[in-house]
């Protein structure tokens, strides 16, 4: 495997592969997962925010307009927020290669 | 110097437990440990020792419970044999990866099937690869420094790893023997309080026993098999120390009549005292022979086996387990590819015996170099390794 710059070498890795910053788990990209992406349909979503409360990956935001998206980044596209959603306003649709 | 006295070794292996003042011991009763975690919930119980005993209700749990007592800075003992020690495995391996010093001690007995209670070395095999630093002990009063020796190496900041010792199952734990005990000042000078590198605290968060991405896991798990490797400076030092002030030296691989000696003997664990009496004995009969005895397990003193071996043409290899489908046990093994890189390589023959507690008698291990010499004289490379004294063999 490539060894880009921020990889550490055997030798700078913290004892026991302890991680000693909290809350990194945002560094890890679980986007790269998806093959399905959720999209909203601001016109029947009544902004209840369930879809943000469930998804297990923290990656739904709310917009200034009070709807909500998420950080592609982030989301793995399990379909939760969808699966939730009480007016059906999120589809999960194929991600293009 | 300490008061000397009979006890049963498990029960002195207790009472060296007390003396590391250990904070909590998490185990499962199970033959031939049990006497071992008796005495320690005794001495609990009865307000000798200040920890906690929390009898789980398996061996997987108590492995759990130690790395936990480790991970927040507090000193652990657990100890248990064969299946027991099956049944911990999965933790066993994560103890050592997450770098967690504790003690623990393995009363060695045969894996099952079909069931043993008795002793042999097939579970200390079966967890050889598990990054532990592993000792054999082979009398009372070697258990009971080991304990010590234990703590006090794997809680070094420079090696934060698991020790574990090996004694044999009622050879050993169901004897009464003379252990000389330490002085509590002996024991303050050898053993300092336990300062993790890290530890759990809500104040300086921390995680531990993270995922390990295909990207990252490689360098892990060099750093921890560097971290093995490493550990033996300290280990030769708290050897040193510990005989500056106990007067009893130890060594990775213990040496009896070896200097000019054409064949050697080796051997783990209790093993070493019966073939010291056949050293003795060939030794009168003008045969020169000696005697190897493996202390240090893992890591394995490579050097320190090719120094003892020297000039020695013929071993003897006496293995206690049986790698299935393998190449000869697993000492054997290891000794071999140890001096593979030896220009005049010696001889290597390899007798697998004593599995469950079988006795093994001078008289056999006389057989053994008979054997031996009548293999040497032949193609001392045609066979891998010989069952001693199975029937139909
Ligand atoms: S698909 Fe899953 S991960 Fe993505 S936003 Fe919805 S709930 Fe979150
Ligand atoms: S769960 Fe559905 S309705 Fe509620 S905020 Fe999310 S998209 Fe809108």
């Amino acid at each position: 495997m490539a060894k880009t710059k921020t990889d550490p070498t055997w030798q700078e890795l913290e004892i026991g592969g302890i991680v000693t910053n909290p809350g990194n788990a945002a560094e890890y990209k679980t986007g790269d997962w998806r093959s399905l992406r959720p999209l909203w349909d601001t016109k029947r979503c009544v902004r209840c925010g369930a879809c943000y409360i469930f998804c297990p990956d923290a990656s739904i935001y709310e917009t200034e307009e009070g709807y909500f998206e998420a950080d592609l980044y982030h989301c793995k596209g399990c379909g939760i927020c969808a699966h939730e959603c009480p007016t059906q306003s999120i589809k999960m649709v194929e991600e293009e290669e | 110097m300490g008061k000397r006295i009979g006890l049963e070794v498990s029960l002195s292996a207790a009472e060296a437990v007390k003396m590391a003042d250990v904070d909590c011991i998490a185990a499962y009763p199970i033959t031939p440990q049990t006497h071992i975690v008796e005495h320690l919930s005794e001495l609990v119980n009865d307000g000798e020792l200040d920890a906690e005993f929390i009898p789980v209700e398996s061996e997987h749990s108590a492995m759990s419970v130690c790395t936990g007592v480790a991970a927040v800075g507090a000193r652990a003992f657990t100890c248990t044999s064969s299946q027991g020690l099956a049944l911990m495995n999965e933790i066993v391996h994560i103890a050592a990866s997450m770098r967690l010093p504790m003690v623990m001690i393995l009363a060695n007995r045969s894996m099952s099937g079909p069931i043993s209670i008795w002793n042999d070395h097939t579970d200390v095999m079966s967890i050889r690869d598990c990054g532990w630093i592993q000792v054999f002990a082979n009398n009372g009063q070697e258990v009971f420094d080991h304990v010590l020796f234990g703590y006090r190496v794997g809680e070094s900041q420079k090696v934060m790893l698991p020790v574990m010792i090996h004694i044999d199952g009622f050879i050993l734990t169901h004897v009464i023997e003379p252990v000389e005990f330490w002085e509590t000042q002996q024991v303050e000078r050898y053993l300092p309080a336990f300062k993790p590198i890290h530890a759990l605290h809500p104040d300086r968060p921390v995680t531990m026993g993270a995922f390990g991405m295909p990207s990252m896991f490689s360098e892990v798990k060099v750093a921890q098999d560097e971290a093995l490797i490493q550990s033996k400076s300290e280990i030769m030092a708290a050897w040193n120390e510990l005989g500056d002030l106990v007067g009893r030296y130890y060594r990775p691989i213990e040496t009896y009549r070896s200097e000019d000696a054409e064949t050697l003997f080796i051997t783990q664990g209790s093993f070493g005292e019966t073939v010291s009496l056949v050293v003795d004995a060939l030794r009168d009969e003008g045969k020169r022979v000696g005697l190897l005895m493996d202390r240090l397990w893992r890591p394995f003193p490579l050097d320190e086996f090719r120094q003892a071996v020297g000039n020695a043409r013929n071993l003897i290899v006496i293995d206690r387990a049986i790698s299935y489908g393998g190449q000869g046990g697993p000492l054997a093994m290891d000794l071999r590819s140890a001096l593979y890189k030896e220009r005049n390589q010696p001889n290597i023959t390899n007798f697998i015996c004593g599995l469950a507690s079988r006795d093994v008698t001078i008289d056999d291990f006389k057989n053994m170099f008979n054997r031996s010499m009548e293999k040497i004289e032949g193609n001392p490379r045609e066979e891998d390794f010989e069952y001693y004294g199975v029937r139909g063999k």
